[in-house]
């Protein structure tokens, strides 16, 4: 009986040759399309999460959120204002960092490195820059950074070596003028100033990164800042960066500390990524919904020209649901024989932009268009395009079931 | 031209199995208006048997509601008053679906035109009725689709498609696909009406065939008084109602045939 229906669609539909290619084109091209917009956002939208997750601290624990601390004078006097005091300084900072770093490894599941950042001016040459300086751990950073793979001339180790050694950005070195060899100044707004020796420069790709930064060891830069001990900032990379929402979570809970996971420090990127999908999925919908009308159109068709056969049909004793489901055939036949064409287009499609190379000089520097091949978009291409097919298929089917045979019996004799 | 197509012992697994009194089809009173603003009377109070192996000529003028009458007997409009009875078992409660599935194994249509699928040979036309009924495997199917089409004089043309085929061998083997599923009752209208005289006759000699060699019913639309006349029996109609219903031999007394 279904092999009976199966025959008979693919007479109808051979029987309108050029229409069927017409609309089987329709949602081939619609799921091609939609597959390699899908393969081009997704995989723009993975490059930017894989830049994120790779480039930035899984979690950032900067400086505590507490108030600062009251002044010795409001301490003591209970006044409402008072001046000619000179105020203490409240340095800012993770109190007792040593043991917040221990406490963290005790449990983060991933590496843990204090940092100390602060603004500083180099000097060489007669040209100076602001930059920023992180004073660091080697040893612990490379593991929480991808510093290491930056490097183009040097290594992060080599500043290990002697004290006054630094790493700058590529961007700071082209600004300086400076280069591997050579001694620049680094002056920090506490009034010290110390000489270092260049030993590594690095490219990240981030412009803003290697036009500014400048590594040394992280007692240079508690130097530089007049704090020793200190630190401001411990940088976290997680074994599964997902886990950064709640990593921070604990901490904050914990000691109080502002701890920022990488989604968090970009929410806004996050949800422009969502509206784009939105957005894009509903470009792919509407497509693939014209493609149905192509199918509604023939099918529509078929059963006018054949409601003679469907009145015949009925006569000789086939049921209004065999005749539903003859023509809804006819829709999905056309809508699957079209997913496959498309997914085939649709592959050859993102082959065709991943091939593409070009390069953009921004925040991220790109050589390619990043695509991604998952089976899940053509997945939801066809069952949209099926789902699609099946609704062209039906109305045009309902009308053909409820055909009086009679009617059209009368009407050709 | 003769044909023989026995009516196999699968009759007895039809939905139709009558006792020998009862009749095959039965009109009760039966009646069809088509509704609207302005209602129009088809049929009038049909009431008459028909039993196995008669041959039953409908005549009647053009309007008369011949055609009306013979699909209400078939099953495929629904009477707006009175009934119909196939083997004594009444209709009117019967859903779509129970009377298309009563029509596919009880009684076969044969209609002015061939209405043969243009796409599929004479044979795959002969198939489809079996391949809904779905009793058989393909290859009894298409054996028994070649017995009927060489009984019926087209052993050579099963290949063939409608377009390739003449009007009488067309018209012959939409007869056949009548009697695919080995109805009981054979229902034509106007089986001849787009003929010339030789095909009429092997058409009509066909359907003589099965009611007297195989013991079919079968009920005919006619405009053509000879061939009435060669029937059994005859049921005359007048503006939808049966004026005459008597011997195809005895001539008609109420009104104008044509």
């Amino acid at each position: 009986m279904i092999r009976l229906l199966v025959d008979l669609a693919l007479t109808h539909i051979a029987g309108r040759g050029r229409q069927t290619v017409v609309s089987v084109l329709g949602v081939a091209l619609g799921v091609g399309f939609s597959i390699a917009m899908a393969a081009l956002m997704q995989g723009s939208q993975n490059d930017l999460i894989d830049t994120i997750v790779k480039e930035y601290p899984h979690v950032s624990v900067s400086v505590d959120t507490r108030k600062p601390r009251p002044q010795p004078a409001s301490a003591v006097y209970d006044v409402a204002d008072y001046s000619g005091l000179r105020p203490r300084d409240d340095r800012r900072g993770i109190l007792n960092p040593a043991a917040v770093e221990a406490a963290l490894r005790t449990w983060v599941p991933g590496r843990v490195s204090g940092t100390l950042g602060l603004q500083a001016t180099a000097r060489y040459g007669g040209s100076d820059v602001g930059v920023s300086v992180v004073g660091i751990d080697p040893d612990r950073y490379a593991a929480v950074s991808p510093l290491p793979g930056n490097m183009v001339q040097g290594r992060v180790d080599d500043l290990k070596a002697t004290a006054s050694r630094v790493v700058i950005g590529d961007g700071v070195a082209e600004t300086l003028g400076a280069a591997v060899g050579s001694t620049i100044t680094v002056s920090s707004s506490e009034g010290v100033s110390l000489r270092f020796r260049v030993v590594g420069v690095f490219n990240s790709g981030v412009s803003a990164e290697d036009d500014q930064l400048v590594y040394m060891l992280l007692k240079n830069a508690q130097t530089l800042a007049a704090q020793p001990s200190a630190i401001n900032a411990i940088r976290l990379s997680l074994d599964d960066p997902y886990a950064a929402d709640a990593v921070a979570d604990r901490i904050e809970g914990t000691f109080g500390l502002d701890a920022k996971s990488w989604q968090e420090a970009n929410q806004s990127l996050l949800e422009a990524i969502f509206v784009r999908n939105v957005i894009m999925y509903t470009v792919v919908g509407a497509i693939l919904l014209v493609a149905g009308f192509g199918i509604f159109n023939i099918v529509s068709t078929i059963t006018h020209e054949k409601a003679r056969d469907i009145a015949i049909l009925k006569s000789l004793g086939f049921r209004s649901a065999d005749m539903r489901r003859l023509f809804l055939m006819e829709g999905l036949a056309m809508g699957t024989v079209g997913s496959v064409l498309g997914w085939g287009l649709g592959f050859a499609l993102t082959m065709l932009l991943g091939s593409i190379r070009f390069e953009v000089k921004a925040e991220v520097e790109m050589t390619h268009l990043p695509v991604v091949v998952d089976w899940t978009h053509y997945a939801l291409a066809a069952l949209f395009a099926m789902g699609s097919a099946a609704v062209a298929g039906y109305l045009p089917a309902r009308r053909a079931a409820s055909l009086n045979p009679v009617d059209i019996i009368r009407g050709a004799t | 031209m003769t044909a023989t197509v026995s009516a196999s012992a699968e009759m007895s697994g039809d939905p139709v199995a009558p006792a020998s009194a009862t009749p095959l089809i039965e009109a009760v009173h039966a009646g069809r208006v088509l509704g609207g603003t302005v209602p129009v009377t088809l049929v009038k109070d049909a009431t008459f048997a028909v039993g196995r192996g008669e041959f039953v000529a409908i005549t009647g003028p053009s309007g008369s509601g011949k055609s009306s009458l013979l699909y209400l007997l078939g099953l495929l409009d629904p009477p707006t008053s009175g009934e119909i009875r196939i083997a004594g078992r009444e209709t009117a409660s019967l859903d779509d679906d129970a009377r298309a599935a009563l029509r596919l194994a009880t009684l076969g249509f044969v209609f002015q035109f061939h209405f043969l699928l243009p796409e599929f040979s004479a044979l795959a036309n002969v198939m489809i009725p079996m391949r809904r009924l779905g009793r058989r495997t393909e290859a009894e199917m298409r054996a028994r689709a070649e017995e009927i089409l060489a009984a019926l004089g087209l052993a050579d043309h099963g290949h063939k498609r409608p377009d390739q085929l003449s009007g009488g061998q067309r018209q012959r083997v939409a007869v056949a696909r009548a009697l695919a599923n080995d109805p009981p009752v054979i229902l034509a209208d106007e089986p001849t009406g787009s003929l010339d005289s030789k095909s009429t006759g092997q058409v009509f000699d066909i359907l003589d065939g099965l009611v007297r060699r195989d013991g079919r019913t079968v009920i005919a639309v006619t405009h053509d008084l000879d061939l009435a006349a060669r029937m059994q029996r005859r049921i005359h109609l007048v503006d939808g109602l049966i004026v005459s219903d008597r011997p195809a031999s005895e001539p008609v007394r109420t009104g104008p045939l044509l």
